[in-house]
């Protein structure tokens, strides 16, 4: 009997030894499914835009075939990304649109996570027509004529108003707000995702209907169908900071990368590289217009623009 | 999946029936005449009135903040939740790499060999060939994934599941509490919860298993609970006779002689877990729902599909099996020593298999050996979409239909069920629970309406509402059709079952795939894949209600000179009334858990308010259209509830 409640002691006491002292910390749990199989491995987040896909695709590529590591991606929503990312459940996001409430608790409160500089890249956030509708009717490219137009852009979904078409539910956007505090006539349509909205702008456009939508640059489609933007109310600092009440257009944000800060310490050469990782708006189009529009898979589109331009990507390992 | 059995048919007397029917509507009339005065005069509004509204966002808020904050420094966390995350990540995995230490070799050999020892050669071929198919996809690591998430909550599932049912079949109290929980879990649809996992855990994997956990217990509990139940009471008084102890009784007679309830539990928790598994990829869950998920968002109907058929293989495989092992031992003749061999030699078999394979150095799965179907299956939706989408002459295209269906079904629905005031909304839903049920359903079916108002979420609400009640008249209207034409006529339903079969295994998500290529996206996809996936069930349901109609009635019908539609309509559809009520309240119950996923492919509405509290890190939002799901699963199978509890409601 004695026997027994000492090994069930001693049993207790080695697995509280094991767990590290009785406390648990889940954010420092990795995924079950990292690194099984001892490799020299990272996790990148990949966002749903192919603008995303393009930088993780090339990242991934370089790492893999030039520093020898094992890149997972997973895909995580905006938001939910920078909470993985303090986690340390992915060790980076190449390309953020700016999360000023997640920047402060993060990378300022908790500093889980460190700035990893620019990705060369501006990105901007708008409302767009088509070329040929604002061909026909030059004054619907500023805010003040779209409600002359409200009852041609009607549609299925948005009832008896025209119909703004937003993408994905996670990306940034104030485009109720301005709606209702611009008083415009219509509906704000969500397709659900982004290539549901690329689906059906390309719909539209065989047939030249006319379309407005929620749109943003750099965006390889601007390439298949060209499009203008809408003049909203001129972006001020700060005209954003209250949600419900923003009337103004989206600002010019320099998109940002970001690390882990355990792995931007402890990552090595990966680590070093991810920091250096800077491109331009035409190279992201170059790869993004490859795996969107001519179907390359992300790997084989990465590989015909590395072997393009080695001397962009060797200051990167340097 | 929701394997139905139909109640014993119960012949009820339809007029006197009709008159209880008045009698309640006349009281209820009566009680409305009183209270519809007052309410509006207190608070005249056509939607629910702001008054009666509490905002629940903002604590809600404060309370997913406070638990991010804290999530690495509070001791709940640290020596609570903490614990319970990392014994999943660590559960998790061990079987992970134990998976891909056996190789696909041995992994494949291994489910082959019990597959066969269990159900047979047929189905060891077939488990073999399913898992070779699932690498000839490229979808090894991912299947391998989705098995490793799904081997650890299946146990847990099955451990918790049994005690409770230990519990409630053992004591009558425990039944009495347990009994309403579970059935009321069991109606509600997996995306609601989600939700309540991700605020406690974050995203990833342990919130993952947890939900699936809650989600797939159930089933084992209620089948464990009536299967000692049910136990045969003359064996137990013998057993009793000889004089054994309670415990000796449990051991030897009660739990052996509850086998075959067992087993269906085991199944029916198996394949909740596979379905939520596959749907918690939303959540982080990884594996092959995930590769879905990217591939829905990227409307890349090729990669979905190939994601897509290992989740129906191992769906259909692992059925099939334990499906197999509820029916009983098959082994006439097989004593049990040769049984025992037949294990140590597939045992070995398998063994020897993976050990094969680990020297060959063939662990992964061969990147040479897989096959891209994405691309021509691209290329097939490409050319469906050019060609079947729009303009197609004189029917249309399926875009054309779809956003018919859109304007003229769906709109005014919605518009119509907007513009009621709210106290007629809540009449009708007391009606309608009373008129079907008992006055029990009908106050909770208008408390959880009200509680949906209560939430301020009474607008999207009644657009997910509407979403349904198209999606269910649909649904009646198909499955009551080919229903009655399986029941008429043996070759027809020769031919639906195994069709029903596959179909009921499927998990809810992979519907969505097939729509998306073929409606687009929007609102009329989501009632397409939620028609689908609810068709299946109440068909079966139909079909077996009308069979079991009194062969003697029929038979005077006939002699008395009614025609074929007459017997239909006047003998055969009044006396299976109950299994027709009972394909409805399915109906409804199926359609709603696949009208809340369809927000991923842009079905608005509360489903949406789900994805984007998902997506945005605004949980709040999440748990209130969570909630709200919660509340009009409630009402909606209230309402549709048979006055007499389904006696034996598979899943």
């Amino acid at each position: 009997m004695r026997i027994r409640t000492t090994a069930t002691v001693a049993g207790a006491s080695a697995l509280l030894l094991l767990t590290g002292c009785g406390a648990a910390d889940m954010t420092k749990q990795a995924s079950p499914f990292a690194n099984a199989q001892g490799a020299k491995s990272l996790t990148l987040s990949v966002q749903s835009w192919v603008g995303a896909q393009a930088n993780v695709a090339v990242a991934q590529y370089l790492l893999e075939h030039k520093l020898g590591y094992r890149v997972d991606t997973v895909q995580v929503d905006e938001v939910p990304a920078w909470d993985a990312l303090s986690q340390g459940r992915v060790d980076a996001i190449l390309e953020d649109w700016g999360h000023p409430d997640q920047e402060q608790r993060y990378v300022k409160d908790k500093k889980t996570i460190t700035p990893g500089g620019g990705l060369g890249v501006t990105g901007h956030i708008g409302w767009f027509v088509p070329t040929y509708f604002a061909k026909q009717h030059p004054d619907v490219t500023n805010w003040k004529n779209l409600n002359k137009y409200a009852a041609q852009l009607r549609t299925a979904e948005s009832g008896g108003k025209g119909q703004l078409m937003d993408g994905s539910p996670s990306y940034v956007t104030n485009d109720k707000a301005l709606v209702k505090n611009l008083n415009l006539d219509f509906q704000v349509v969500f397709a659900g995702s982004e290539a549901a909205q690329i689906t059906q702008m390309r719909q539209f456009a065989k047939e030249k209907k006319p379309f407005l939508t929620y749109w943003y640059a750099p965006q390889w489609l601007f390439k298949k169908v060209p499009m203008t933007e809408v003049k909203l109310p001129a972006y001020k600092e700060g005209c954003d900071a209250d949600p419900a009440k923003v009337a103004c257009a989206y600002p010019h944000t320099p998109l940002q990368k970001y690390l882990n800060a355990g792995f931007a310490k402890n990552g090595g050469k990966a680590a070093a590289f991810l920091k250096k990782f800077r491109w331009t708006t035409e190279d992201q189009n170059e790869v993004s217009l490859m795996i969107a529009d001519q179907k390359l898979t992300p790997e084989d589109a990465a590989k015909k623009w590395v072997d393009g331009h080695a001397s962009t990507w060797k200051a990167w390992l340097s | 999946m929701a394997t139905v059995t139909a109640p014993a048919t119960r012949v009820s007397l339809p007029g006197f029936l009709k008159h209880r029917a008045a009698a309640k509507l006349a009281l209820l009339a009566l009680a409305a005449a009183i209270l519809v005065p007052l309410a509006d005069a207190q608070w005249a509004s056509g939607s629910w009135p702001a008054a009666l509204t509490v905002d629940l966002t903002q604590p809600l808020g404060r309370v997913s903040d406070w638990i991010i904050d804290n999530r690495d420094s509070h001791p709940l966390f640290l020596y609570g939740f903490g614990y319970v995350s990392n014994a999943v990540v660590l559960s998790v995995r061990a079987v992970y790499l134990v998976l891909l230490a056996a190789g696909w070799a041995g992994v494949t050999a291994v489910a082959a060999l019990v597959a066969w020892r269990v159900a047979g050669v047929r189905l060891g071929l077939g488990a073999a060939a399913a898992f070779l198919t699932c690498g000839l996809l490229g979808m090894w690591i991912p299947t391998m994934q989705t098995l490793a998430l799904m081997v650890v909550a299946v146990l847990v599932s099955v451990a918790v599941g049994a005690v409770l049912g230990l519990a409630a079949g053992l004591s009558d109290r425990m039944d009495r509490v347990l009994r309403p929980v579970l059935d009321t879990m069991q109606v509600l649809p997996a995306f609601a919860y989600l939700l309540p996992v991700v605020l406690v855990f974050g995203i990833g994997v342990p919130a993952a298993v947890l939900a699936t956990v809650v989600y797939a217990a159930p089933p084992m509990a209620r089948l464990t609970a009536l299967g000692l139940r049910g136990a045969d009471k003359e064996v137990l008084e013998a057993v009793e006779s000889l004089g054994a102890t309670s415990r000796q009784r449990l051991l030897t007679a009660r739990i052996p002689l509850a086998r075959k309830e067992l087993l269906l539990g085991l199944n029916q928790t198996i394949m909740m877990a596979l379905s939520m598994a596959v749907i918690a990829s939303v959540i982080g869950a990884g594996g092959l729902g995930d590769r879905v998920y990217q591939a829905l968002a990227s409307v890349d109907v090729g990669a979905a599909l190939a994601a897509g058929i290992p989740i129906v293989l191992l769906a259909v495989v692992l059925d099939r099996v334990t499906g197999a092992a509820g029916e009983g031992d098959s082994g006439g003749g097989h004593t049990g020593l040769s049984r025992r061999a037949g294990w140590a030699y597939a045992l070995a078999a398998a063994v020897a298999v993976a050990l094969v394979g680990r020297f060959a150095g063939r662990l992964d799965w061969p990147g040479s050996w897989t096959l891209n179907i994405a691309e021509p299956v691209n290329r097939a939706v490409d050319w469906m979409t050019d060609h079947l989408y729009s303009g197609v002459p004189v029917i249309g295209g399926t875009a054309d239909w779809a956003g018919h269906f859109t304007t003229w079904v769906l709109d005014p629905l919605r518009d119509g069920l907007q513009a009621l005031p709210w106290w007629s909304v809540l009449l009708i839903v007391a009606a309608l629970a009373w008129v079907i049920g008992t006055w029990r359903t009908a106050l909770t079916a208008v408390l959880a309406m009200a509680a949906i108002g209560v939430l301020g979420v009474w607008k999207p609400s009644l657009d997910t509402l509407s979403q349904v009640l198209a999606a269910v008249a649909v649904t009646l209207v198909l499955g009551f059709a080919t229903g009655i034409a399986a029941a008429r006529n043996d070759r027809v339903e020769r031919l639906l079952r195994p069709v029903l079969d596959v179909f009921q295994t499927m998990p809810q998500f992979v519907y969505l795939i097939p729509v998306v290529a073929l409606f687009g996206v929007g609102r009329a996809p989501a009632v397409a894949a939620a028609v689908v996936y609810a068709l299946p069930a109440v068909v079966r349901i139909t079909t077996q209600g009308l069979r079991q109609v009194d062969p003697a009635a029929l038979e005077s019908a006939r002699s008395l000179g009614a025609s074929s539609g007459q017997q239909i309509r006047q003998v055969q559809l009044p006396l299976a009334r109950p299994a027709l009520l009972l394909a409805l309240n399915q109906g409804v119950v199926l359609v709603l858990a696949v009208v809340i996923i369809g927000g991923l492919v842009g079905g608005g509405a509360l489903g949406y308010d789900v994805v984007f509290g998902l997506a945005q890190g605004d949980l709040a939002t999440g748990l209130v259209a969570g909630a709200a799901i919660v509340c009009l699963g409630l009402m909606l199978d209230r309402v549709t509830q048979p006055t007499e509890r389904r006696a034996k409601k598979g899943a």
